[in-house]
């Protein structure tokens, strides 16, 4: 069984997530990581691979040439490869661009499955996956809890605004999974030692046949024009826990007449 | 402007989001359409004039009767190039978002999502959006068309208007690879017990209470105030709690008086189902959980420790 996980370098979490006034893009100077969503979604490959008995797990990922070091944490849990899409033609592609790039990576490596994180913490976008199906003309099965892949199909459970759905899919197919369908294992002291010397290609568009028109802002349809701050939510409060913690929530809701 | 407003349903109704959605786009151009997409469809049609359409489009086939996306991206695209709109809007859903973002990548249309507000600005339309954890308000533009737009869940009420909603059939061709996947159940869910919108106060649970069991925790300190446990889709999916208490996009929205967050991190998806809460308080043991930026009073530590002695001072008050 091949499987193809799409990840995504992103900004840790923390204070540092922003975005550059000036570019009017996500700020990519501070810490990356691979998108935390996207572990979930290696680790639903290993597993897949695991029972399959054999097949290779593959990193795929559009993103600036250092995002393959987030990538050797995925190397270091078990992913058999990665594929690295970089190029300067390529920055501040948006849905349209993105999932016309990953949808010609992808039909090059030609994976039974090809498996994506409930969405990127940067964008919150959790559309790229359907983008991407159709691109491929692949069945897409979006926010999974819970699947089984068996003789060829895969049948899946998802919640939606109504409770929850069982969706079932031949293969090949697109499967985006949430963050509740596993917990992702650690990478073991072992898996990063070895990480470093997986084959890791690093490609450009023209590599992988994407005319520099279809990426990049060129090939994007969607544009970011003012920045400003959100309106305040008035006066909030944090306090750290000394062991009081739960006085001052007491003090709090008496001051506001909640208890 | 022509806007297409996509219209998901359950069979027997719409959505108030969709509506809502309905009549914005009515709001901004008076000859908005509507989508209506599925099996026996048509009855819902004036439902959507009473909202805001002008014109209906319905689509009706039994291979349309799942609601699943990739089907309704075949009768949308088509519908767009042959009527010429130049704008498709969505109500966010799971669903919905799915349809929008095969719809980008099949007509080449450019996607913004989680729009809180859609206005003209020089004669062009311009997008609302919150981005990274609501910390910042972006303008976002289209620079072709069609423009697709996702809307956020709970941004525009609808409005009653009398609008034509002349019902027009649709011819619905479908691609072979759309039909792959099909519906094999649906499971509704019945609700035990009070419904979590009507409790003013609501004591709400995440993946940090770190197992099925800390939610008696909860379940204590809710009693002690008079009032009822919510939770995340984390831990509905993990079947931890049950789904009628889900709180957020697919799950409910509500807004208590008190609303105590503990082990929950606060996505996007939690936040606009209770961030009308009046007063909201939250327990997490990471500083930097984007829960902290919305709560009136937001304690770093670990709830284990918290929520028993909250729960015994609670209890020493009220005697
Ligand atoms: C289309 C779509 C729809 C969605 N709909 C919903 C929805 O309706 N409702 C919903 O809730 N989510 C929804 N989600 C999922 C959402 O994005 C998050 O994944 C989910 O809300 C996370 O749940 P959580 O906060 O319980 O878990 P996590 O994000 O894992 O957060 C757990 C938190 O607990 C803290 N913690 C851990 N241990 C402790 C401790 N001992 N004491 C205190 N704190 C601790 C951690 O620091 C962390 O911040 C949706 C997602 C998508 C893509
Ligand atoms: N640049 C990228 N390269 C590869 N995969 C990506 C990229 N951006 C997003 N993804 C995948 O798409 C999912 C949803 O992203 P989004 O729709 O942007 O929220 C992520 O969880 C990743 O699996």
């Amino acid at each position: 069984m091949k499987i193809a996980v799409c990840v995504k370098e992103v900004p840790d979490a923390g204070p540092a997530r922003r975005m550059d006034p000036d570019t009017l893009r996500a700020d990519r100077s501070g810490d990356r990581s691979l998108n935390p969503f996207d572990l979930n979604a290696i680790e639903a490959g290993l597993r897949l691979k695991d029972a399959a008995g054999d097949g290779e797990v593959v990193l795929v990922c559009m993103g600036p040439d250092r995002a393959l070091e987030s990538m050797r944490r995925g190397l270091g849990m078990g992913a058999d490869r990665a594929v690295l899409i970089t190029d300067e033609a390529a920055a501040g592609s948006d849905l349209v661009a993105t999932s016309y790039v990953l949808a010609r990576a992808l039909e090059r490596e030609g994976a039974d499955i090809v498996l994506f994180g409930q969405q990127a913490s940067d964008s919150d976008g959790a559309v790229l996956w359907s983008a991407v199906a159709d691109r491929l003309r692949m069945p897409v099965i979006s926010q999974i809890a819970e699947f089984d892949v068996a003789d060829g199909r895969v049948i899946a459970k998802r919640q939606t605004e109504f409770g929850y759905d069982r969706i079932s899919a031949p293969l090949p197919a697109v499967l985006a999974v949430s963050d509740a369908v596993n917990e992702p294992r650690f990478p073991s002291l072992k898996g990063i030692m070895s990480a470093k010397k997986k084959p890791q290609d690093v490609l450009s568009l023209a590599d992988i046949g994407v005319e520099p028109d279809r990426a990049g802002t060129a090939g994007s349809r969607t544009t970011v024009s003012a920045l400003s701050p959100p309106p305040s939510r008035g006066d909030m409060q944090k306090i750290e826990d000394d062991g009081s913690g739960a006085e001052k929530i007491m003090e709090f809701l008496l001051e506001r007449k909640l208890v | 402007m022509s806007t297409l407003v996509f219209l998901e349903h359950d069979g027997s109704s719409i959505p108030k989001g969709a509506l809502g959605v309905l009549s914005k786009a009515a709001s901004l151009d008076s000859d908005s359409a509507a989508a209506l997409v599925g099996s026996g469809v048509r009855e819902l049609a004036p439902e959507a004039a009473r909202f805001g359409a002008a014109r209906v489009f319905v689509a009706e086939d039994p291979q349309l009767e799942a609601p699943l996306p990739q089907t309704r991206v075949d009768v949308l695209s088509r519908l767009v190039q042959e009527q010429g709109f130049d704008t498709v809007l969505f109500a966010a859903s799971v669903l919905a978002a799915d349809v929008a973002g095969g719809l980008s990548a099949r007509l080449d249309a450019g996607l913004n999502w989680d729009l809180g507000d859609l206005v003209i600005e020089n004669g062009e339309l311009v997008g609302k959006r919150s981005a990274f954890g609501d910390t910042i308000l972006v303008d976002v533009g289209w620079t072709t068309t069609p423009r697709i737009g996702l809307i956020r869940s709970g941004s525009f009420d609808p409005a009653e208007q009398s609008s034509a909603g002349e019902v027009i059939d649709v011819d619905v061709a479908i691609e072979d690879f759309s039909t792959a996947a099909a519906l094999v159940a649906r499971d509704q869910e019945e609700q035990a017990g009070p419904s979590i919108e009507e409790a003013d106060i609501l004591v709400s649970g995440g993946r940090g209470l770190g197992s099925p069991e800390a939610f008696s925790l909860l379940e204590e300190l809710a009693a002690a105030l008079g009032g009822a446990v919510a939770s995340t889709r984390a831990v509905v999916d993990s079947g931890w709690y049950p789904y009628p208490t889900q709180v957020g996009q697919t799950g409910k929205v509500v807004s208590p008086k008190l609303y105590i967050g503990c082990g929950i991190s606060g996505a996007i998806q939690h936040k606009v189902g209770m961030q009308t809460s009046q007063t909201i308080v939250s327990i997490n043991k990471d500083p930097h959980a984007p829960i902290f930026d919305f709560s009136d009073l937001g304690v770093v530590g670990d709830l284990h420790e918290i929520v028993p002695k909250l729960t015994e001072l609670v209890k020493a008050r009220r005697g």
